[in-house]
C-alpha cells in the first residue's frame, strides 16, 4: 500500500432502507437510483477515490447528493453497504466495534456543521474531549487543549461555555477539539456552512494556514463551489449519489466533465480560483539583457511589438523595454540595454489570483509579466487573456491574435533603416541572444 | 340477533393472581419487608425529632433550591399543618411518597433509557404505560391488597405503578431530544455507547428527566388518599375517616395538608430541574441568555 495515500475509498455504496444489499446488486448491474428506490434510498453509489496524505480533498455537491453520507462512511458513523474504506492502512469495514473506536480516537477526527459542542461543558473541556476519550489524565489534556485553543485563536476562552461564544468561535472550538485528537485525518462536514460569509472567509483562510503548518489530511464537505475552489487541492463533485468528476479546481473549471459540472461552475467567482499561472501565455517578446539594444530592437521588429521583456541568461526577469527607448539607445550607439529597462509594471507571481490582476492590467500598456518563486519569467498575461479567462472562453489564444496594445510599434521600415544605419560601426559579437 | 356471550376475563385474572400468589409468595414477602422497612425508618426519621427541627430542615432545603421566599412559605405551611394537628399524618404520607417516588424513579429512568435506545423497546413500553396510567388507580389496590396484605405496602405499590409513567416518558423524550450531532460527535471521537449515555445524553436530557420526576412526585401525592383506603394511614387515612364520618372540617384540614406538601415538593423539584439545565441547550448562533449563570 502506498504510504502517500491517507484514505482510500473503493467502490463504496451506501443504501438506506429495507433491502440495501439487493439494491446494491441492482445498482451494480446498471440500474439507476430511481429504479431501485423501492428497495431503499441509494445515498452513495460506487464512490472511489484516494486522498493523499497532506492534501485538502473537497467533496462538493448540493444537498441530497450524498456527500454527508459519504463522509460518514469514512469514519464508520454510517457503515457502507458495499465496498471498502481504508483509513491509514486499516479497512474499517472489517474490524470490530472496539477497534473502530480506536481508529476514530487515533486516526480520524471530525468537525461538524452545527459544531456539535457539548453545551454542558466548558470550551476547554470540549476541546479536550477527544483526549478524555483516549484516557489522557485531566491536567495533561487541559494543558494540551489550551495549546490547541491558542492555535485556533481562542486563548483565554477555555473557561467559557459554548453558548457564550459566537458561531465562528464555536466552530473554532469544534476545530480545536478535532485538532486536539492529533489524528492525521480531519473530516469536515460543511464545517463553515453555518457561519456568515465574512467569518467563513476568515475560517477558510485560517484552515489553509493551519493545514500548511500541521500537514493534516483534510476531507472537506461543502455545497459552496467557491469554498471548494478556495480550499481544495482536489475536488470531487457529487450528484445524486455519484461522483461525477474528481480534479483540481483548475481542471473542474476549465474542463468540466459534463454539463452538470459545467453548469455548476458557471457561477463560480473565477477570478478567485484561477491564478496568473493558470491563464498565462508563453512570453514571445523576450530579450536577453546581455544581447544588447540592437538585438532587442530586431526582436521587437520581427514580432511586430512595441515592447519586450528583458531577462538575463537564467531567465530572471529584469523589466520591460519600449521600442522607442531602445531605438534611441541604438541611435546613440549605447552598448548596454539596461539603460532602457523600465520597472513600471509587475511582475506578478504565478500564484496570484486573477482578481488581483485587473488593476495592474488596466495600468499597464503591455502584457503583465508572470514570474515564478525564483523571479524567472514564466509567461505573460495580455488583457485579452484576462478577459477570456473570465468569460470561460477557451484560454488557448493561439488563433486569437494578441493585440499588444498601444503604443503602436514603430513602422518596420524605420526600425530597419536605423538598424542598417548603425550596423557598420557596432561590433555585435553576441547576437542571437533572443529567446 | 342478540349477541350473547361472556368472556371470563375476570376469572382468568383471579386464576392468574392465585397462581402468582402461590408461586411467588416468597418474593412478595421479601418486597413487603423491604418496602415496610424503608417506610418505617423514613417515618421514624421524620416523626422522632421535634416538628420544629424538621420544619427548619425543610425550609433550608427550600432556601437552597429556590430562595428565601419559598423557605418562608415552607415554614408557614408546615407550621399550619402542625397547627391543625396533622403533623404526624403528614409525615407518614411524606414518607410514603418518598419511598414510592424513589422506587418509581429507579424503575422508570432505566426504562426510559431503554425506550430511547431502541424503537422496539419503545413500541412495547408505550402501551404498557398507557395501561398503567389510565386504569383506575383503585383497581391496583385489590391485587396489591391480596399480595401484600392491608397496610402501607399495597399503598406504596399502587402509588409506584400509577406514578411511574411520566418518569419513563420524560426520560425517553429527553434522551431522544438530545442534539443528534452532539451524540454523533461522541461516536466520531471514539466514545463507547455507555460513555455517551453518561457524559452526553443524560446530562443534556437532565432538565426533561427532572420535569418527569416532578410529575412522578405529583402523581404519587395524588395517590396518597387512595392509599389511605387500604390502611396506609397518613393524611389519606384522615380523609377516608372524615368521609366515613361526614366530617367536613377534618377532611378540609387533611386535604390542606396534602396541598401544602404538594406545593413544597413541586417547587423544590422544579427548581432542582431548572438548576440542572446545562450551559445553554440552544444551538449555536442563538443568543445565550441563561449561560451567564453558569459562567
Amino acid at each position: 500500500m502506498n504510504e502517500q495515500i491517507a484514505l482510500s475509498v473503493q467502490n463504496v455504496y451506501k443504501v438506506f432502507g429495507k433491502r440495501p444489499a439487493e439494491a446494491v446488486k441492482r445498482l451494480k448491474a446498471g440500474k439507476t437510483r430511481e429504479e431501485v428506490s423501492a428497495l431503499g434510498t441509494a445515498a452513495v453509489i460506487d464512490a472511489s477515490f484516494d486522498v493523499r496524505a497532506g492534501e485538502i480533498f473537497v467533496v462538493m455537491g448540493l444537498s441530497g447528493s450524498g456527500k454527508s453520507t459519504l463522509i460518514r462512511t469514512l469514519n464508520g458513523l454510517q457503515p457502507q453497504t458495499a465496498g471498502s474504506v481504508v483509513v491509514g492502512g486499516t479497512d474499517i469495514s472489517t474490524i470490530s466495534d472496539g477497534e473502530l473506536r480506536k481508529v476514530r480516537q487515533q486516526k480520524i477526527s471530525m468537525v461538524f456543521q452545527h459544531f456539535a459542542l457539548m453545551p454542558h461543558r466548558t470550551v476547554a473541556d470540549n476541546a479536550a474531549y477527544a483526549l478524555e476519550v483516549q484516557g489522557v489524565a485531566k491536567a495533561e489534556r487541559l494543558a494540551r487543549a489550551e495549546k490547541v485553543l491558542k492555535l485556533v485563536g481562542l486563548e483565554g476562552w477555555g473557561d467559557k461555555f459554548p453558548a457564550e461564544l459566537s458561531g465562528g468561535m464555536q466552530q473554532r472550538v469544534g476545530l480545536a477539539r478535532a485538532l486536539c485528537a492529533e489524528t492525521d485525518i480531519l473530516l469536515m462536514d460543511e464545517a463553515f456552512s453555518a457561519l456568515d460569509p465574512l467569518i467563513r472567509r476568515e475560517m477558510q483562510e485560517q484552515l489553509v494556514a493551519l493545514q500548511a503548518d500541521l500537514g493534516k489530511t483534510i476531507v472537506f464537505i461543502t455545497h459552496d463551489l467557491n469554498e471548494a475552489m478556495f480550499l481544495g487541492d482536489r475536488i470531487a463533485v457529487m450528484r445524486d449519489g455519484r461522483i461525477v468528476q474528481i480534479g483540481t479546481p483548475d481542471d473542474i473549471l476549465t474542463h468540466p466533465a459534463n454539463d452538470y459540472v459545467a453548469q455548476f461552475v458557471q457561477d463560480v467567482d473565477r477570478t478567485r480560483v484561477l491564478t496568473a499561472g493558470s491563464v498565462m501565455e508563453p512570453a514571445r517578446a523576450v530579450v536577453n539583457l546581455s544581447g544588447g539594444p540592437r538585438n532587442a530592437l530586431r526582436t521587437m521588429r520581427d514580432l511586430q511589438t512595441s515592447a519586450a521583456f528583458v531577462v538575463d541568461r537564467r531567465r530572471t526577469f529584469f523589466g520591460t523595454v519600449r521600442d522607442r527607448d531602445v531605438m534611441h539607445l541604438v541611435e546613440s550607439r549605447a552598448p548596454d540595454l539596461a539603460a532602457a529597462v523600465r520597472n513600471g509594471n509587475g511582475p506578478v507571481r504565478a500564484e496570484t489570483p486573477l482578481s488581483e490582476l485587473f488593476g495592474l492590467a488596466v495600468e499597464s500598456p503591455i502584457p503583465l509579466p508572470v514570474v515564478d518563486d525564483e523571479g524567472r519569467l514564466v509567461g505573460v498575461i495580455p488583457r485579452v487573456t484576462l478577459l477570456a479567462a473570465l468569460g470561460n472562453v477557451p484560454s488557448s489564444t493561439t488563433d486569437i491574435p494578441i493585440v499588444e496594445s498601444a503604443p503602436a510599434p514603430i513602422p518596420e521600415q524605420e526600425v530597419t533603416r536605423t538598424l542598417n544605419k548603425t550596423s557598420m560601426d557596432v561590433t555585435t559579437s553576441a547576437e542571437g541572444g533572443t529567446r | 340477533m342478540d349477541l350473547e356471550f361472556r368472556i371470563p376475563l375476570g376469572d382468568w385474572v383471579d386464576v392468574a393472581l392465585d397462581w402468582l400468589l402461590a408461586t411467588f409468595a416468597g418474593v412478595f414477602a421479601f418486597i413487603r419487608s423491604v418496602f415496610l422497612g424503608a417506610y418505617d425508618s423514613l417515618e421514624w426519621l421524620l416523626i422522632t425529632p421535634p416538628s420544629l427541627v424538621i420544619i427548619i430542615v425543610f425550609a433550608a432545603i427550600a432556601y437552597a433550591a429556590k430562595g428565601w421566599k419559598l423557605a418562608l412559605g415552607t415554614a408557614v405551611g408546615f407550621l399550619l399543618i402542625v397547627g391543625v394537628n396533622q403533623w404526624d399524618h403528614a409525615m407518614e404520607s411524606f414518607a410514603l411518597v418518598i419511598v414510592a417516588t424513589v422506587v418509581a424513579i429507579v424503575i422508570s429512568v432505566p426504562a426510559g433509557i431503554l425506550a430511547a435506545s431502541s424503537a422496539t423497546a419503545s413500541a412495547i413500553i408505550r402501551p404498557i404505560l398507557d395501561f398503567m396510567q389510565t386504569m383506575p388507580a383503585m383497581v391496583y389496590l385489590i391485587p396489591a391488597l391480596v399480595m401484600f396484605r392491608v397496610g402501607v405496602v399495597p399503598g406504596i405499590i399502587a402509588t409506584i405503578i400509577f406514578s411511574m409513567a411520566p418518569g419513563v416518558r420524560f426520560t425517553e423524550l429527553g434522551i431522544r431530544g438530545v442534539d443528534k450531532e452532539v451524540v454523533e460527535a461522541g461516536y466520531a471521537f471514539g466514545s463507547s455507547p455507555g460513555s455517551i449515555l453518561r457524559k452526553i445524553q443524560l446530562p443534556l436530557a437532565m432538565p426533561t428527566i427532572m420535569a418527569g420526576i416532578n410529575q412522578v412526585i405529583m402523581l404519587a401525592l395524588s395517590m396518597v388518599v387512595i392509599a389511605g383506603m387500604v390502611g396506609a394511614g397518613g393524611l389519606g387515612g384522615e380523609v377516608v375517616a372524615s368521609l366515613n364520618r361526614i366530617d367536613a372540617g377534618l377532611g378540609f384540614e387533611a386535604g390542606l395538608a396534602v396541598v401544602i406538601l404538594a406545593i413544597f415538593l413541586d417547587r423544590v423539584t422544579a427548581s432542582v430541574g431548572k438548576a440542572s439545565r446545562p450551559g445553554g441547550r440552544q444551538r449555536a448562533g442563538r443568543p445565550a441568555k441563561q449561560s451567564l449563570q453558569n459562567a
